[in-house]
């Protein structure tokens, strides 16, 4: 009997692999007569560079070549914009891209100057000491609302100032209504900037083999396919010349996405330059200083409202980092703008921001990719409401629920995926009545709260609610193969790094093709299995690569019940599939294996009929309209020492909609996972830049990571389907789900338990040294 | 992060260890666990010539007692087995006490007590405890082998007042005094973490419960192990009442400490965990002493 795996908690099937240490990661690539690179990158934030020699690098022994962007030639280039603005009306945009090697100057500490290639990567370490760099060093651009003033100095000096953007989006008037206001709340907010710090740093193998004219290139990329065609175009290769490969990836979040990284571009040009594959290995130290990271805002916000709670409209003007260079476009301060909104009905909604260039590592996108600071705002901006109001923060919120009946919910304005922000289904209600019930809302707060508080204790209640934009386009897919051993192979063109994609794309394909799921293997990001397709983000993978391989199940489907009609002379409609074989209803010793129906599909000898496409195999592509909207309401209760300002999690519920769930074990992970990067976010991890831009957090001993200490032991889930009309599963994403609310609710909770009238938490992160300031404050 | 070139030197024993350090004494460094030693020269911060590994220097890994009920410590003993001695536990219950507050189990079972304490860093526990403890140290050269005692032991940032071509080899410990009772209390951001603020407090009672002795070492607040002696002073031959213990940790927090600033915290937040810190153990370790009687 086949089973039905869709909805089920079916286990990992790459576990088995990972833990017994089968699994590839890029280090893992050994090639005969390898070289390792090491980079020297900028020790100043800014400067001019008058002269780089690296005469002396070259004599020691070992050291094969070094590039600089002098002797990059023709090759040295700026890489490509990634995301173009999308189509807003009131929209300035100043393209910059990072360039391979620093020319004339340096934009960040960090920054490539130039590239090492020896036997090995201590020797290549030891020669950077080696390279003299003659710098000038320039003021350098640190603080957001000081980089735009007129004495401030010039990242890009081509550039009137350090502006990279402008944009204004608006909805109804918010000016005409803010008179109807009851009550206004005006207020500033920051969120400062954090790092992905995943496990695995990022890594290179690039191997060009002359003879065969061929590159291969080992890259931990989130999207093997966009590296292909653009390291083809920069190289004068053919895309079939190219073969990029993401093996397993530990860990991604964002920052691994088609970046063009520097790295990216010059290692596979190294390799051709010398007929040698070329390896690096990003170590933790280049991680904080050249991998992208994220958040960096400051809002100036203002929400009215009427003296029952609810929002009339909401004013906010904001400034964004985008660090030295922008290949990333807008993408991250138009998810703060949109995601704002949440899952409220607001009627009138005017949002401006500028994007500043400064002299730190880029901003992208990072797990949540700006929608944390939009959620972070609008939850801020209820909870002072609502204190004013006298409300619950459960009451505020559901008084401003877009209803059932009011989806397709239109915001008007235009979302990252260059369409205008529509949510395509959701229930909102349910969801906050189940987290106030699995944290016992009235209960803790009529009968638990006042006990403790009188026994002296801190401890707080928190609960808020937001929406994630998921599955955006445009496209991927999925090619499914039944072979001659009737096991089945799937392969898509996004990345793995972590997703349990081969399980639950598995599960879908076992569940069409009625086959045991162990039948089913999955190759996921080499560019010579699947050549088409986009990569892992913006928690696209089972919206679009999941339908995708759906869609392609379906076709081989089809193929596997014509080819078994004509076999069996028996007409589809009295077919059944099922147990990896299809037989007659009703006379199961009438059947064919999918085994045999696939030997049967490629014949050897013989004639077939014409127009006749051999194999069990179909390749099929899925392109959602737009977004599949998520969300979900987080709740908290937490204690924090009156003495020390410590902050303890007791309990943390997340009740989320992502629609129809393949697997609910594999979106708890999830979840799980996302919970543990906003609790950092929100109390442990920042990055800290000094007045002259150099990180002060650049170790794992001063960028502080929630360790399984202080992550909560259990974090309880519930789930809620509202299934997503726009794709054939129903799906919605959930990758961001976990990470997106998280501080607001964290500080929410802290303010609650210290029950300080006049303590107001407007920035995040927020350690108990800041609070120890706030309260000292206040 | 790949260190930067240097000889591995594997010393058959002690006085192979010595020789070869007296040959090269400005620009060797001795590997024991590692822990500290390794990610420095990782981040090329120490850049020896010779590293001297003496992990295979058994004579010098020991826990044992001496005569007068003291205790003696081989430099080489890894924390763990610190930790889980039951001599240790029974003689010295600061030490003991204080040993999961150092890193992680994996951190421990590498670590060495005589490693730490040469390093010298002022935000670790160990240096603060045995100044607590009163401990004396052995260092030994080619030449000489003298005793230092743990209160000048500690000389700076990451200093220590052994000799280029000294090694540390021991630790004692004095035996407690009859009615004493310790604590150690700290606060870091997260489990493992070096501390914010940490202190070791010993308290010892006259036979009329008046304050006999009292230590009362911080750490994370200066360049090493800093002693609170005004607020000690203020303590000494007196009864110590709730009102007293918490003038005392005031004095400690706002006389005897100039915390720094830095990224996790400032040193206005630092003299506040300081006083808490200080008072808590102090009201601890006069509870533990007014047990004995």
């Amino acid at each position: 009997m086949t089973t039905s795996y869709i909805g089920e908690s079916v286990k990992r099937l790459e576990d088995a692999r990972l833990l017994t240490g089968q699994a590839l990661f890029v280090d893992d690539v050994h090639l005969p007569k390898m070289l390792e690179v090491a980079f020297l990158r900028s020790s100043y934030a800014h400067a001019r560079i008058r002269k780089i020699d690296v005469s002396e690098a070259l004599k020691k022994t070992g050291v094969v070549a070094v590039y600089t962007a002098q002797n990059l030639g023709d090759y040295w280039q700026a890489g490509p914009l990634l995301v173009s603005p999308p189509p807003i009306k009131r929209l300035t945009f100043h393209k910059k891209t990072q360039v391979i090697l620093a020319k004339d100057k340096v934009r960040y500490v960090g920054e490539p100057i130039a590239a090492v290639v020896a036997e090995n990567r201590y020797i290549a370490e030891d020669a950077l000491n080696d390279i003299i760099v003659d710098f000038e060093p320039l003021p350098a651009v640190v603080d957001l609302e000081k980089a735009l003033l007129p004495d401030a100095a010039l990242i890009h000096e081509d550039l009137p100032s350090n502006l990279a953007a402008h944009v204004i989006q608006e909805k109804g008037n918010y000016f005409a209504i803010k008179d109807q206001a009851d009550l206004i709340i005006k207020r500033d907010f920051s969120y400062d900037h954090g790092a992905a710090v995943a496990m695995e740093n990022r890594a290179i193998v690039a191997d060009w083999d002359s003879k065969g004219q061929q590159m291969t290139v080992w890259d931990t990329t989130q999207a093997p396919i966009p590296i292909m065609n653009g390291l083809a175009g920069m190289l004068g290769l053919s895309e079939n010349q190219v073969r990029v490969i993401a093996p397993f990836l530990g860990g991604a979040f964002g920052p691994k996405i088609m970046m063009f990284y520097s790295e990216e571009m010059l290692i596979p040009w190294i390799s051709k330059q010398l007929g040698r594959p070329i390896k690096w290995i990003e170590d933790r130290q280049e991680n904080f200083l050249a991998t992208t990271h994220e958040r960096g805002q400051t809002h100036h916000a203002e929400m009215a409202l009427t003296k029952e709670g609810k929002i009339l409209g909401i004013h906010d003007v904001f400034l964004h980092d985008t660090g030295a260079y922008d290949p990333y476009g807008l993408t991250v301060p138009i998810n703060s703008q949109c995601t704002l909104l949440g899952p409220y009905d607001v009627k009138n909604y005017y949002s401006e921001f500028s994007v500043i260039f400064t002299n730190k590592m880029i901003v992208t996108p990072y797990r949540g990719a700006g929608r944390p600071q939009g959620v972070f705002v609008m939850e801020r901006l209820l909870d002072l409401a609502a204190k004013e109001l006298h409300l619950t923060p459960s009451e505020i919120r559901s008084r401003n629920f877009i209803l059932p009946e009011q989806f397709p919910y239109k915001n008007e304005i235009i979302y990252q995926d260059f369409a205008p922000l529509v949510y395509d289904s959701g229930n909102y209600a349910p969801a906050m009545e189940k987290a106030l019930e699995l944290i016992d809302y009235k209960k803790f707060v009529e009968e638990e709260q006042p006990k403790l508080r009188a026994e002296g204790k801190n401890i707080g209640i928190g609960v808020v609610s937001y929406v994630e934009g998921t599955g955006i386009g445009p496209y991927e897919g999925a090619k499914v193969t039944v072979g001659a051993s009737g096991k089945v192979s799937v392969a898509t063109g996004v990345g793995t790094q972590g997703q349990s994609h081969f399980t639950t794309f598995a599960q879908i394909v076992a569940d069409v093709l009625k086959v045991n799921i162990h039948d089913v293997t999955l190759v996921t990001g080499d560019t010579f299995k699947m050549n088409w397709g986009c990569g892992t983000f913006a928690s696209r993978g089972m919206v679009v690569a999941g339908n995708a391989c759906y869609a392609a199940a379906m076709a081989v489907r089809e193929k596997i019940l014509k080819l078994a009609s004509e076999i069996l002379e028996s007409s589809i409609e009295n077919l059944e599939l099922g147990d990896s074989k299809v037989c007659v209803k009703g006379m199961p010793e009438k059947k064919i294996t999918l085994g045999e129906l696939a030997v049967k599909a490629n014949p050897l000898r013989g004639a077939v009929k014409p127009g006749t496409i051999p194999g069990l195999e179909a390749a099929a592509y899925f392109g959602p309209s737009t977004g599949a909207t998520s969300n979900g309401v987080h709740a908290a209760i937490v204690e924090v020492n009156p003495k020390t300002l410590r902050v303890d999690i007791l309990k943390y519920i997340v009740v989320h909609d992502c629609g129809k769930v393949i697997n609910p074990m594999v979106v708890e992970g999830q979840i799980h996972g996302g919970v543990a990067q906003g609790i950092g976010n929100a109390y442990y991890e920042q990055l800290v830049y000094d007045k002259k831009g150099q990180l002060l957090t650049a170790s794992l001993m001063d960028y502080l990571l929630p360790t399984s200490y202080d992550v909560p032991r259990k974090i309880i889930t519930g789930h809620i389907e509202t299934p997503s009309p726009l794709n054939p599963l129903g799906v919605k994403g959930t990758g961001e789900a976990g990470t997106i609310p998280a501080a607001s609710l964290f500080v929410q909770a802290v303010e609650n338990a210290l029950d300080n009238p006049k303590l107001e938490i407007r920035e995040v992160p927020m350690s108990p040294n800041r609070l120890f300031e706030l309260l000292k404050e206040s | 992060m790949k260190p930067a070139p240097f000889e591995y030197v594997v010393p058959k024993n002690l006085n192979d260890c010595l020789n070869f350090l007296y040959q090269h004494p400005e620009n060797s460094k001795i590997l024991a666990g590692g822990q500290s030693l390794i990610p420095t020269m990782n981040f090329r911060m120490a850049q020896p010539e010779y590293l001297i590994d003496i992990n295979s220097l058994n004579e010098l890994s020991y826990i044992r007692t001496d005569k007068t009920g003291g205790l003696q410590i081989g430099a080489l003993s890894r924390h763990y087995q610190v930790e889980s001695d039951t001599i240790i536990a029974q003689k010295a219950p600061l030490l003991h006490e204080v040993m999961p507050w150092i890193g992680h189990v994996q951190i421990r079972s590498r670590g060495t007590i005589g490693g730490s304490i040469v390093h010298s860093d002022p935000a670790a526990e160990l240096p603060a405890v045995i100044v607590a403890l009163n401990a004396k140290l052995k260092a030994k050269s080619k030449k000489k082998e003298r005793w230092i005692p743990a209160e000048q032991f500690f000389t700076g940032l990451f200093a220590t007042a052994l000799e280029h071509n000294e090694m540390l080899v021991e630790i004692a410990i004095p035996p407690m005094p009859a009615h004493s009772g310790c604590s150690f209390q700290e606060y870091s951001r997260r489990k493992g973490d070096f501390a914010l603020v940490g202190v070791a407090c010993m308290i010892a009672l006259d036979k009329n419960k008046l304050c006999e002795q009292v230590r009362l070492v911080y750490l994370g607040v200066g360049e090493g192990p800093v002693m609170a002696s005004q607020s000690c002073q203020s303590l000494i031959g007196k009864q110590l009442t709730s009102d007293l213990l918490q003038q005392a940790a005031k004095i400690a927090s706002q006389n005897d400490l100039t915390p720094p600033n830095d990224l996790h915290a400032s040193c206005v937040y630092r003299r506040h965990l300081a006083e808490v810190l200080g008072h808590q153990a102090l009201v601890q370790a006069l509870e533990k002493a007014e047990k004995t009687f």
